[in-house]
């Protein structure tokens, strides 16, 4: 009786009854938790229609020539696949998602800074995404140019490019809301006594990656506006045809998309700090080394944007100081990979479904940053640029980096979120099923671009076949795995075990509140004596 | 890549594979040594075996040494990655030149004394410089077996060079994305020794052979070697632009300015269709996705590639 007397006077969130009811009382919500969920929720309906559109060009690569496909059709999907993916998942992604969340919990807040603003941001989010896939369905077909909008076929092609670079555009706005958001929620709102090397290392990496959000997102902003006055008012800023500059463009491209590859991966790699000490039941080795690099990476990854332009002929001068900061770039990388290991040792590993896509995370995190030095030395990138290595390469670091850390975030806080646990044994089934589909899909495609297969191919001469099957059986396999984990998941948050408070025994202040928490998260602010991962 | 009796189809073979093999053996020591490492921290301090953690907060030695040490093995491999890269851009004076044309979506190679072809033939042991045009949007001209790859920009002057140093036949790709046939925007390299590439090279009468008394075969030459097949087929198959079998003398829907109007596909409109393709759209083909052949189409060419139109029914 008197529990739940407790339980009512202090409904979760999911329960929370506001001012509006049902579906509105999700889509008004300022609630960080709730705003969360929207996100992902957008994102998993998003994600699987891209991860369809990746699996039906693996299809269509399977044999030489018309497969299932024409090329029209085949060049509008990797352009939607890679829009979508990006734009839409990847980069928005994780903060989104998980540093709604969680952020504001975890430095023992009731909310962000700016609860409203935090609202606004995914409705920007999702008219931007409205707008970028109405290119789909309207005007002169689906865009064709790739995800990089590169000059001037971008000006040349007949398709329906306003909206996908006008979405593209829009989204951009989200993305800084947010990110200035964190910043202050980050610099205001912290529990008392958790000074700067008290705060957890996932919102360190958010805070690292606020700062190129809100920094370098207004970069791309202007060039995609550059690129819609150009198309509808004939300004010449990057086709040679009005006398613009096309290199200007990847310029000014880079310079914005090659930051966004860190905002992408520093909250992942934050994600992993979070996960390890907890299953090593042990404090995180280096947390000094790991903030460190990350500010290191989020600062030395704006100077690096020219390595996707190696073979565009830049002078030599500016491909040696690429190059050079290229392989600079990856050594705060190597000292975060270091300082993870060194938390397994002497450690007393529970070994539970997050703690093994952590593990996965390493291997193919791994395996995508160490090819990125291939990539990084001049001389071989020229043979490599442009080819299916270089595919490979960025989806080890996307899809295996953030990817990965994304579903072992999932399934790492999803107890808190939903309050309830999912099924081990199918998770890990699944996780096995969807790393092996993931090996098999991507490490042909290196092997295929080492024998000189480009990318962004329809059709290929038949030496490269081979490797093509195996590469899209493994698309399948990959596929198969992914439906397992997401229906394990999805059926849980009904069919699951009700989850206590603390089910994998963490330290940090999530693990302190409700699951699911309570709309304000705490009853009483909590007061911060110690750091984040106090296991002794 | 990894093939040995390949290492020397061009003179920069040698150097992009030995800066990806060092690279290669750098990071898979990396990758192995890691990843064994984490699987035997996770078997030997699994919770059964090792009940109680041991709190270890860091260690500044240790950070200090896995900082230096990938610095050190970061700057090795930049080294081998210039090393190998510098040479591409140092072309020797008397090189032998050959402006590479590329344009949505065929190759078009021209020589010195006025041959064109859509094969790129090259003497071997020679230092030969591909000048490189696009004349509409990005390209790269990519060939794999010599490790040379290089963009080519609109109303940008572009150029690679190699010595090939093995006869044979190589592909060549366009590894810029260029639109619709981007991944049929490929032919061959062929390296030719040095007598029989003279030969061939001040033989301008080659083609004589090729033209039968069949009516239109010179216009197929024409065809092919302009890439117009690119676009239109020839079995009535609808590709980018409308095809040509069947097509002189029928009557078409066009649209001109925005209007529809019948005409007949006569002489006069092909000519016009070549010289200013935007002019007069068939309906249901797009605007803007074939450049003017002013420049390289004289009307006698186009005279007979008429020849050759009327020869498919």
């Amino acid at each position: 009786m008197i529990e739940t007397l407790i339980q009512d006077s202090n409904p979760s969130f999911l329960d929370y009854k506001g001012r509006f009811k049902g579906l509105m009382g999700w889509i008004f919500s300022t609630d960080h938790k709730r705003i969360g969920l929207l996100y992902l929720y957008s994102m998993l309906v998003f994600f699987s229609v891209a991860a369809i559109l990746g699996l039906m060009m693996k299809l269509e690569l399977m044999a030489p020539g018309k497969t299932i496909m024409g090329a029209q059709t085949y060049n509008s999907f990797f352009t939607l696949h890679g829009i979508t993916m990006i734009f839409l998942i990847v980069v928005p992604g994780l903060p989104a998602v998980f540093g709604n969340f969680f952020l504001p919990i975890m430095i023992g807040a009731k909310d962000v800074a700016f609860p409203r603003l935090n609202l606004l941001s995914w409705w920007i989010y999702i008219v931007g995404a409205f707008i970028a896939l109405s290119a789909q369905f309207f005007g002169d077909g689906p865009p064709d140019t790739g995800w990089t909008f590169y000059a001037p076929y971008s000006f040349r092609t007949g398709t329906n490019m306003l909206p996908a670079v006008t979405g593209a555009f829009v989204l951009g706005f989200s993305s800084i809301v947010t990110g200035i958001n964190f910043i202050v929620t980050m610099h205001r709102m912290r529990a008392p006594g958790m000074n700067w090397m008290k705060m957890p290392l996932f919102p360190w990496a958010l805070y690292g990656t606020s700062w190129i959000q809100v920094l370098a997102t207004p970069i791309v902003g202007v060039t995609l506006l550059m690129v819609v006055l150009e198309r509808t008012l004939q300004i010449g800023f990057f086709d040679p045809a009005l006398g613009g500059d096309p290199i200007l463009y990847q310029h000014l491209f880079w310079i914005y998309s090659h930051p966004a590859v860190y905002i992408m991966i520093l909250p992942a790699m934050g994600i992993i700090s979070e996960i390890i000490p907890t299953f090593a039941r042990k404090t995180i080795f280096g947390y000094t080394a790991i903030v460190v690099s990350t500010l290191a990476i989020a600062f030395v990854g704006y100077f690096v944007w020219g390595h996707h332009m190696f073979t565009s002929g830049m002078s030599g001068v500016a491909l040696y100081t690429f190059s050079i900061l290229t392989f600079l770039v990856a050594i705060p990388s190597a000292i975060k990979i270091f300082n993870w290991v060194a938390t397994l040792h002497k450690a007393s590993i529970n070994l539970q479904t997050p703690f093994i896509w952590a593990l996965c995370f390493l291997f193919v995190f791994m395996i995508g940053g160490l090819s990125g030095m291939v990539l990084g030395a001049l001389s071989a990138n020229v043979h490599l640029h442009d080819t299916a290595f270089v595919v490979a390469h960025f989806h080890y670091i996307v899809f295996g980096g953030t990817g990965f850390a994304f579903f072992g975030a999932l399934h790492y806080w999803y107890p808190k979120m939903f309050g309830r646990m999912y099924d081990m044994a199918w998770a890990n089934i699944g996780l096995a099923i969807f790393f092996t589909g993931f090996n098999t899909l991507y490490l042909p495609m290196f092997f295929l671009g080492m024998t000189g297969m480009p990318r962004r191919y329809y059709d290929y001469v038949e030496k490269f076949h081979g490797p093509n099957i195996i590469s899209s059986l493994g698309a399948m396999l990959m596929i198969a795995g992914l439906i397992i984990i997401i229906t394990n998941l999805v059926r849980s948050t009904r069919h699951g075990v009700k989850a206590e408070k603390d089910p994998w025994k963490g330290k940090t202040l999530e693990w302190t509140v409700d699951s699911p928490p309570s709309l304000e998260n705490f009853e009483e602010i909590p007061v911060v004596t110690d750091h984040p991962y106090k296991y002794d | 890549m990894f093939s040995n009796e390949m290492a020397d189809a061009s003179n920069f073979v040698k150097g992009v594979d030995t800066s990806f093999m060092v690279i290669f053996g750098i990071i898979s020591f990396f990758l192995i040594g890691i990843t064994a490492t984490m699987i035997y921290f996770v078997f030997r301090y699994r919770k059964s075996r090792h009940p109680q953690a041991v709190q270890i907060h860091g260690n500044n030695t240790l950070e200090i040494i896995w900082t230096l040490i990938p610095t050190v093995l970061v700057m090795v491999m930049f080294y081998y990655g210039w090393m190998g890269y510098k040479p591409m851009k140092e072309v020797p004076d008397d090189a032998f030149t050959i402006k590479s044309v590329g344009r949505m979506w065929n190759w078009q190679f021209q020589y010195e004394n006025g041959k064109i072809t859509d094969t790129l033939y090259v003497p071997k042991d020679r230092a030969v410089k591909l000048d490189l045009v696009a004349l509409d949007v990005l390209h790269s001209l990519y060939i794999p077996a010599f490790r040379l790859k290089q963009d080519m920009v609109p109303g940008k002057e572009q150029f690679m060079w190699f010595i090939a140093g093995r006869e044979g036949d190589y592909d060549l790709f366009c590894t810029e994305y260029c639109g619709l046939s981007h991944s049929s925007m490929t032919t061959s390299v062929v390296v030719m020794a040095e007598d029989k590439f003279d030969k061939w090279y001040i033989d301008t009468t080659v083609v004589a052979p090729l033209i039968s008394d069949k009516p239109g075969a010179l216009g197929l030459l024409i065809v092919k070697k302009n890439g117009c097949l690119a676009c239109h087929s020839l079995d009535g198959s609808k590709i980018v632009g409308p095809t040509w079998k069947g097509l002189f003398g029928t009557q078409e829907t066009v649209v001109t300015d925005g209007v529809e109007r019948q005409l007949t596909v006569d002489s006069a409109y092909v000519l016009n269709s070549i010289y200013n393709p935007n002019d007069d759209i068939v309906k249901g083909f797009k605007k803007g996705l074939m450049l003017s052949y002013k420049n390289e189409l004289k009307e006698e060419d186009i005279n007979e590639i008429i020849e050759f139109m009327k020869t498919l029914k």
